[in-house]
């Protein structure tokens, strides 16, 4: 029972970081069309950023402010250098266009920096086990589930409180419909970028937070399952992003912790088939986009 | 208030506008008529900035070229899309918020709310529910309300009664023709003649992305071609 609580607890900490991250891709996917795989790469800056405010001597708190302030300006840097000139491109091009932005900043970090990981020396008190009852859990992993859950509360609140947010909502439905309503193309989609940020930002500090080190290709497998996780989720759906990556979460731990050890190396396997499974049972995934008008 | 000239629109090979010019005087209705294709909607998404187009189209002296959408929403042109186009999964609130957000400060944004609502009662009792949940007739109304919200000199509407029942649609008319007793000013593209001719100060039939016919409705009206094909006559 312990074991499964523990395994329960850090299932819904990787998953919440999926699911942040899945968001972040999601909010800029129901607006602009545009995966952007170099989504990734932002979670990267923010790991150096938090690296090096910590190796000048800074305090953790700092480090992780401007980390996630890197993550934001690199996001919306990303959207006015590449992503602006490119807009009412076609998928194709636009996916090409983020690989091509997601390649440019791992090389400049593998070449500026160093190609193996550096470590991240953060305060015992947050890489220590706290007792929570009588299951022994690592505060990474508490502190993940707390973080997540404050920023889906934050975001849901921008969402529907605030103009530019119910705006983005509305993007997501007819951007130009939006654009008749006199409001800004420009100032919707730089707010989508900067909330992409701010949420690969978070998930990057509890990514690094639980791993203790950075290197240039830290974000290309979490963007990869938060990618996973969107199609899971509903393509363009926020809530179906939020259900693929607790969804993507939960399988791969549970996999990792209670499969049988002779068949250990194929958990990948079985949750790409469960993914799979969902997908053929469900093809426009767990909980779809908003549906057209009525006639 | 609106002059329109020599306005072409072409998507790809394809001319949908071709030298097109019109004229829409402060507080009239003009109709623009024609069936499918005949290019109605492309004038409508040209002079609202989301179609590229050439020619000259100004309003209120000033010229349109190179604006935004956006920038003419704010120049005092509303647009009622074809085919409604409200945000189904927003709220009624939510809908007519967004028509207004950068016309007017929060506390104005709210009176006009209020007076939507007022006007289309249906909203008000509905304010809380998601647009898409609503009949093909309150989407309209709403799409409408909507549009005013942003308080605009000249409405642009696109179809307005597609789609609905004939009584809703009679309600659309009414609707519309007191919008220019207000003083609003309209560009009416339907597909319903008879009750465009009704309501309107001038008509224009357009065919395969030319004028056909122009002039008063009664010219309009009397016109054999309109006879014909539209009036039944």
């Amino acid at each position: 029972m312990e074991v499964f609580v523990q395994q329960t607890i850090n299932a819904l900490s990787l998953g919440g970081i999926y699911a942040l991250l899945a968001l972040g891709l999601a909010v800029v996917f129901s607006i602009v069309r545009l995966i952007n795989f170099a989504h990734g790469e932002v979670m990267t800056v923010t790991g150096y950023g938090i690296w090096f405010i910590l190796l000048s001597g800074f305090p953790v708190g700092l480090a992780i402010a401007f980390g996630v302030m890197a993550a934001v300006a690199a996001s919306m840097t990303m959207e006015r250098v590449a992503f602006r000139q490119m807009r009412g491109a076609d998928v194709t091009t636009l996916l090409i266009t983020s690989f091509a932005l997601s390649q440019i900043i791992q090389v400049v970090f593998q070449a500026g920096i160093s190609a193996r990981p550096v470590a991240v020396i953060l305060p015992g008190w947050l890489t220590d086990s706290i007792m929570i009852g009588s299951v022994r859990v690592g505060m990474v992993s508490v502190l993940s589930i707390v973080v997540v859950i404050v920023s889906l509360v934050f975001l849901r609140l921008v969402l529907t409180r605030s103009v530019t947010g119910i705006a983005m909502r509305a993007a997501a439905e007819d951007f130009a419909v939006v654009r008749l309503m006199g409001i800004s193309a420009n100032r919707i989609i730089a707010t989508a970028f900067a909330i992409s940020g701010i949420l690969a930002g978070i998930a990057a500090v509890l990514w690094v937070a639980s791993r203790g080190s950075v290197d240039p290709l830290m974000g290309a497998i979490p963007v990869l399952k938060a990618f996973i996780a969107t199609v899971v989720g509903g393509l363009g759906s926020l809530g179906g992003a939020v259900v693929g990556g607790f969804v993507l979460g939960v399988v791969e731990v549970y996999l990792q912790a209670f499969l049988p050890e002779d068949v250990l190396p194929y958990r990948d396997a079985i949750a790409l088939s469960i993914i799979v499974g969902i997908l053929v049972l469900r093809p426009d995934g767990l909980l779809p986009g908003v549906s057209t008008n009525r006639s | 208030m609106l002059d329109v000239a020599s306005l072409k629109v072409r998507y790809g090979a394809i001319e949908a506008v071709r030298g097109l010019d019109l004229s829409v005087g402060k507080g009239e209705i003009v109709a623009l008529l024609g069936a499918n294709g005949a290019g109605k909607s492309s004038t409508l998404a040209a002079i609202s900035g989301l179609a590229h187009w050439s020619g000259e189209i100004v309003f209120d002296g000033q010229s349109l070229q190179g604006h935004s959408p956006e920038a003419i929403t704010r120049a005092g042109i509303g647009l009622v899309p074809e085919g409604r186009r409200i945000f189904a999964g927003l709220t009624v609130s939510e809908n007519l918020l967004l028509g207004g957000a950068v016309h007017a400060p929060p506390v104005e944004l709210r009176r006009r709310a209020a007076r939507m609502q007022e006007r289309f009662p249906i909203l008000a009792e509905r304010r809380h529910q998601k647009a898409g949940l609503m009949s093909g007739g309150e989407q309209q109304m709403l799409a409408i309300a909507r549009a005013l919200m942003a308080e605009p000199r000249l409405l642009l509407m696109d179809e307005p009664s597609l789609g609905l029942a004939p009584q809703v649609v009679e309600a659309v008319f009414d609707l519309i023709a007191s919008l220019r007793d207000e003083g609003i000013t309209i560009l009416l593209v339907e597909q319903n003649v008879p009750m465009s001719l009704d309501i309107a100060d001038h008509a224009i039939v357009l065919a395969q992305g030319q004028i056909s016919v122009r002039g008063t409705t009664k010219e309009v009206a009397e016109s054999q071609a309109v006879q014909g094909a539209y009036l039944g006559h």
